[in-house]
This record gives structure tokens, sequence and C-alpha cells, in this order.
């Protein structure tokens, strides 16, 4: 094991305001159970679960409520014991509605006394170094474990590369680029052994990668903790300490940043370049999985900004309610005029606190009027900034007057697919253009055009 | 019960959440405060007459941008500041001595017909100034090609003078001929001293003959962000190669008279009017330099460095096309 700086500086990228000593220096603390939870079927990445309980039942906790539904899904586990009180569509942190169970953990059956609280593991418990592969991926898949990092990529998928596809590269997200967020950063300083453990476990799943783990410069203890944790591992481990850059901790940056390997325009996956990302919070919940029978049904998430109190890490069951978090965070400072779940950068803003944590929920951001400007956007004055901002190498000015002149096609022909919706353009533009904006609106339009096609030809083949 | 979900009032935006405070306006001011160096040296070298360009240049733009939009039913832009950029830098590419209706006739040119026409700011294919330069070159050839002798104000007898472009321009011809004729001494004794060329001790535009002053300006760009050092670096060096390979007057020379250090840095730098990348950015600056020695050698005018710009912006649309940059990823 050895560190190492990293040798390949990827192209663009910004420096935002990180505003991440509000809460890196808080201990992670565990939220006390809320008295009511909501349980999206839809936490990940992919087809939303199947809802398999009913208004009315009574739930234990680690009991799978949602079935997986499609070969890009995992199931949901109940977070708590409770009692389904509602299954109703809710408003997710992205913007749209999917199905949420409601449940009241403070129900109790009839005539039933205060269950004792469970010790017993949900899941039995393996011993990795005697399990099969096929057992720990099939332990990954049954512990609804996704990509905690943001997107919520199934993790079993991931861990399983098609035939003909080889993992030479295990890379441990580590780089937590967005502003505010530390959960990953605590995450690292806490709980190192069980990202060692989840890192061996991982790596006989992949048989045998080499490993990298990447964090950015600003984070010295967190590297410190790696490197403890991984001093006496064998093999080819790796810390490699990244320049402190946005968006470091984007898969593709990440790759070409650790192994100067570039993964080519999409479709294209991680994989075809041999490479396995995976985020520092998934690799602990694989360990808790397979060592402690424990399912994925806890996360820690960030919440900080200059509205709140006193900023937190907190470890929270899935489907806390946001306003729960706030409350254990002593609440509002001011009255935010934002509030984002996520980071500053690629965070969604919402509407409302009544929205529940999912299992990608890294943080909760709430932004006093001080740190929130509303502004008209003004034309493009063609300063290049987007484009030296753009970590992706677009034309992300030329995209934006594209789409602002209805022309998807020419957004299309810009590559405006490559786009990872990072914000770095839209950051940087002097005219507050939101490019962003734009390039997700025609990658919207270009991939409805796309099933419609899809659809018609499927229509076509059966006549 | 269902919750209330729109009791708070949030602000709700797609992301990101945070900006790097960069505005247009202060893009803008960057320029003018970088300008400000040049403007003091234009000032006391011709006096007053340039003061009064300078403010009725200034005035006139941001009026005919108001009465612009307002006639086009549009939002009020003079608070961009860009106006007060187009002002300046036309007055700073005038001569000194120019009659005041004349520059309120280039002032209303330069973003009535250059700028507002196309739809104003970001819209403009011409750099509005120099499109403005040209118009009145075109128009006023007598005042906009009369020189006020530099520090004339101190000596009142000789008050207007030649350019040293003029001389620079017969030694092209001179020093192919033969290289040591009396001719060319004597066009090479017309040229100021390497001393007064950087200081900006010679006959010229208002903002154009301090060399001192406009590099001051260059880096304070440089340094905000506000330019890359591509186009200068591009322009600069085209005209030194061109000028050893040609011969001709000394390269320094040709670097220092004639507008190319505020061409270079403040003109053909307009982000507008110039291609976005930065292999854009060096064709362009390389056509820049080329044309405008081109221009000086072979043309009828000795300056050619507004025309050599306005030819590059009309073909930025397709170096533009040439130098899209390669995604990440991309084959």
């Amino acid at each position: 094991m050895k560190t190492v700086k990293s040798p390949f500086k990827f192209k663009g990228g910004v420096h935002p305001d990180y505003n991440k000593e509000l809460a890196r220096e808080q201990p992670i603390e565990k939220l006390p159970l809320p008295a009511e939870l909501v349980i999206s079927m839809s936490q990940h990445l992919g087809a939303p679960a199947k809802c398999l309980v009913k208004v009315g039942d009574f739930v234990k906790r680690g009991q799978v409520v949602g079935e997986k539904n499609g070969f890009i899904s995992v199931c949901v586990r109940a977070s708590a014991d409770g009692k389904v009180k509602a299954i109703e569509k809710r408003l997710g942190p992205a913007g749209g509605k999917a199905d949420a169970i409601i449940l009241d953990t403070t129900a109790k059956p009839d005539g039933e006394e205060a269950a004792a609280p469970v010790t017993e593991p949900i899941l039995p418990p393996l011993d990795w170094k005697t399990a099969s592969r096929e057992d720990l991926l099939k332990r990954v898949e049954d512990a609804g474990i996704c990509g905690m990092g943001g997107a919520g990529f199934p993790t079993n998928v991931k861990l399983n590369p098609p035939p003909g596809k080889r993992c030479e590269y295990l890379i441990l997200n580590g780089a937590e680029c967005e502003p505010y967020l530390t959960a990953d950063y605590r995450v690292m300083l806490e709980n190192a052994p069980r990202i060692r453990l989840g890192v061996e476990i991982m790596r006989k799943i992949l048989g045998g990668p080499a490993v990298r783990i990447a964090i950015e410069a600003n984070k010295p203890e967190a590297i410190k903790a790696m490197e403890d944790a991984f001093a006496d591992i064998d093999g080819n481990v790796e810390i490699v300490v990244l320049p402190v850059l946005y968006p470091q901790g984007s898969e593709k940056h990440q790759i070409y940043a650790t192994v100067g390997r570039v993964v080519p325009e999409p479709p294209a996956l991680p994989i075809d370049v041999g490479c396995v990302v995976e985020n520092v919070g998934t690799v602990a919940a694989i360990a808790d999985a397979v060592e402690l029978g424990e399912p994925l049904l806890t996360r820690v998430t960030t919440v900080s900004g200059d509205a709140v109190t006193t900023p937190k890490n907190i470890l929270a069951p899935c489907g806390t309610k946001y306003s729960d978090l706030v409350a254990f965070c002593g609440g509002e400072k001011v009255p935010p005029a934002k509030v984002v779940s996520g980071g500053t950068m690629m965070g969604f803003a919402v509407s409302t606190l009544e929205i529940a944590t999912t299992k990608t929920t890294s943080g909760l951001l709430l932004l006093s009027p001080k740190r929130v400007t509303q502004y008209a956007s003004q034309p493009c004055i063609n300063c290049g900034r987007c484009v030296r901002a753009c970590p992706m190498n677009l034309n992300a000015a030329d995209i934006a007057k594209a789409v602002e002149a209805d022309d998807i096609k020419a957004a299309e022909d810009a590559h405006v697919m490559s786009c990872i919706e990072c914000g770095a353009c839209s950051f940087s533009c002097p005219a507050y253009r939101p490019i962003t904006q734009f390039c997700r609106r025609a990658k919207n339009s270009i991939r409805a055009r796309m099933a419609a096609e899809k659809a018609k030809a499927a229509a076509a083949a059966k006549k | 019960m269902k919750p209330k979900e729109t009791a708070a009032h949030y602000i709700l935006s797609s992301s990101p959440h945070t900006h790097a405070r960069s505005s247009v306006s202060r893009i803008m001011l960057d320029v003018v405060l970088a300008l400000l160096p040049t403007t003091a040296a234009g000032i006391w070298f011709f006096g007053m007459p340039a003061v009064w360009t300078i403010a009725v240049c200034v005035s006139t733009c941001l009026v005919a941008e108001a009465l612009c939009r307002l006639a086009m039913k549009r939002e009020n832009t003079i608070g961009d500041l860009s106006a007060v950029v187009t002002g300046l830098l036309l007055a700073l590419n005038l001569p000194a001595g120019i009659p005041l209706w004349m520059a309120v006739v280039g002032s209303v040119f330069a973003i009535c017909v250059a700028k507002q026409v196309f739809g104003g700011i970001g819209m403009n294919p011409f750099n509005p100034a120099l499109a403005a330069r040209a118009f009145m070159l075109i128009s006023f050839t007598g005042p906009m090609t009369t020189w006020l002798k530099p520090l004339w104000w101190k000596t009142p007898d000789a008050v207007t003078t030649a350019t040293p472009l003029a001389a620079m321009k017969g030694m092209f011809t001179a020093e192919a001929v033969a290289s040591a004729t009396p001719h060319a001494h004597q066009s090479l004794d017309q040229i100021p001293s390497l001393c007064n060329l950087l200081v900006g001790n010679m006959p010229g535009c208002i903002g154009e003959v301090s060399a001192i002053a406009l590099a001051i300006g260059a880096v304070y760009l440089l340094w905000r962000k506000v330019i890359t050092w591509h186009i200068p670096v591009a322009f600069i060096a085209t005209v030194v190669v061109y000028s050893l390979i040609a011969g001709g007057a000394p390269a320094y020379a040709q670097v220092l008279t004639g507008g190319v250090m505020i061409g270079a840095c403040f003109m053909a730098t307009d982000y507008v009017t110039s291609p976005t990348t930065a292999s854009g950015k060096l064709i362009f600056g390389f056509g820049c330099g080329l044309l405008c020695m081109l221009i000086r050698q072979f043309g009828s005018y000795p300056e050619g460095c507004s025309y050599a710009i306005l030819i590059m912006n009309a073909v930025t649309p397709l170096i533009n096309r040439w130098t899209q940059p390669k995604p990440f990823g991309a084959k």
C-alpha cells in the first residue's frame, strides 16, 4: 500500500466555495427514530421497486417492503418497525412523484407489548473469506444496496460485469467534491475499518482488481485514516491524492485522475475501460451487509447551510423526513430561502421539508437569502468561460444558444449527451445563463425522441 | 392527512445553486479599469482635446444605447457597461483633435448600427468601436489622419504632425532596393526612439501611443482572467516574425506603433467577435497579425490594424466551426 499524487489532471473544472468547515468537525450522530417514515419505492436508479405491503400491515425492521422490479432495480426494506399508515405518491427530492409507504413507527400490533429491540441480525452474517462470489453478490442485492454517492446505480449490477469484461481497477470515490457535504468524509474518518472490509469483499467479488482510493488533497485526516486502515493490506492498493477541483468526484474524471483511462462517450460505462467506481459509503454498507447481515437501512446525511442552527452529520433511517433532520439540528437559524437536497452544484432545490431521505441523500442544505441569488439571464457574450470550465470539454455556450433557439439537433451534434450536468458552466457564466438547465432540456428531449423512435420501431416490427 | 406541499415558499431553480459571482458588468468594468492607464497617458500627451473626445464618445454611446433600447422596446442595458467600453475604446482610437461632432456621429454609428441593429450585446458580428472607426476613416479621412503632436500643449509651435507609420511604410520598399541607402536611414530617423515608443511620446490616436500603459492594462486583464494570452501573443508574435522576414522598419517599431498594442490586447480580444476556444484564438491572433502586416506592406493605407481585426471578426464564425472542442471521451 502506498500513497501517490494523482498524475493526471482533467481539463476544465471550477472552484466553488466549499463551506465544508460548517459540518466537517461534527461527528456522526444517530437520529432517534422519527415517529413517521416515508419509504419511497424509488430510492435508486432504474425501475421503482414493487410495493409488497398494504395499508394497515405491520412491518418489521429489515422486512422487504418493495420487491426488486427489473434488472436495473433493487429491493426496499423497512427502515424500522411500524404500521403502514398509507401508501401514496409522494414528492421525491428530484421533483418527481413515486409510490411511498408512510410508516407509523409508534403503532404497535393490538395486544402486543412493546417489542424488545431486535438483537438478532436481519440476514444471516456471512464469512466473506469462505462465502462464494455468488453468495456475496446475492447478499449485496438482498441488502438493497445502490450507489450512495448520488446516482443510486444498483451495486450488484456494477459488481457483476457482463461476460467478456473484467474489472482491473476498483476505485473508491472519497473525493466528495460537492460543496458543504462532509458525510463521506466522516464515514472515512469514523468507519475506516468497515471501508477496508468492504474493499476486501468487493475485491473477492470482482476477481482481485487493483484498488485505488481517491481522496481530494483538502482532506488530509481522511487520507491518514485510510492509510492507517489499509496499512497492512496485501495486493495492489494505492491511495491517490487528487487535486482539489470540482467535479473531481465525477466517475469519468475520477477514473482519468487515478488511472489515466478515458471512458468513451455514452452509452459506454466505466467497466468498458476495466474500472468500477464505488462511493466510500457504499463500500461500508457492503461490509455491514456481509459481516453483520445488516441491509442498507440507514445512511449518513450532512445537514448544513447558513440557515440551520447546528450543522450535523446524521445517521438516519432512509425515509426520514427533512423536517425531522432539521429539528435534530436545532431547527432553522433563519428562515431559509432555498432548501437543497444534495450539494450546491448538483443538488435539487425542494419545495418542502416534508420530503424524505433516500439511500442516495448525501446532504440537505438550508440556505439563507444571503446565499441565494435570483437573477435574470443576459445574452451570451461568448467569453468562453463555460467552455473552459466544462470537464467534458463541450462547447457549452453553443449548446445553450442552440437549445434557446429550440434547435435540439444542433445541441445533439455538439455532443450534449456527453454532458454530466455538473453545473460548472452555469456556475462560471457571467451572464447568469442557465446553461446546465439548457443541457438538461436538450438531453431530456433527445431521450424522449429516442424512446419514441424505439417504440415506433417495435410497433413496426410487430406488424 | 396529506401534508401541504407548498406551505413554505422556498426558491426552486435548476442546479447549480452557487455561482462564481462574476458578471458581465464586472467584466466590462475591468476592461474600463484596464484602459485607465492608457487613457491617462493619452490625456497627458494630447491635452484637453483628448478629455473632450473621450467624454463625448462615452456619453454619446450611453445615450445612443438607451435610446436604441427604448425604440426597440427592450430593457435598458446601459447597466452592463458595454456601451461605456465601446465609447471609451472608440475615443482611444481617434486622433485627439477630431471635431467633436464627428466623434458624436462615430459613437452613434458604433452603438446603433454596429451593435443594436444586430440585437445588442453579444449579437454584433463586428467590434462596434472598430466598425465605427472604419466608418469614420472613410467618411472623415482628413480629420481622422490629422495628428496632434505629443505634448503640443507644452510647445505651442507646430501642433500637427505625421505618424511614424507613413515613414515605416516606405521602408519596406527602400530596404528591398538597397539595405543601406541614405533614404532608409532617413526613414529610420523618423521613427521615435524606443524609449519614446514605449512611453508613447509620438503622434497617434489618443489611446494607442503608450505601449507601457497598454501593457499594464493587458496584464491587469490577464490577472483578472478577463482575457487569455492567446490572441495578444499570437497577434504580436505574428507581427514580429513577419517584420523580421519582410524587413523594413524594425520589428519593435511595427509592434509599438499603429495600434498593434491596443488592437492585440483590447480590440481583438473582444469576446463577442473573437473565437471561443484557445486554438481558435491562436488562429484569430495569427490572422490579425498577418493581415495587419500585409496591409502595412502592400495596402494603400499605412496602419492596417483596425481592418485586419475587422476582417478576422468576419472570419470568426468559420474559425469557431473549425475549432470545436473535442469532448472528453469522444473519438
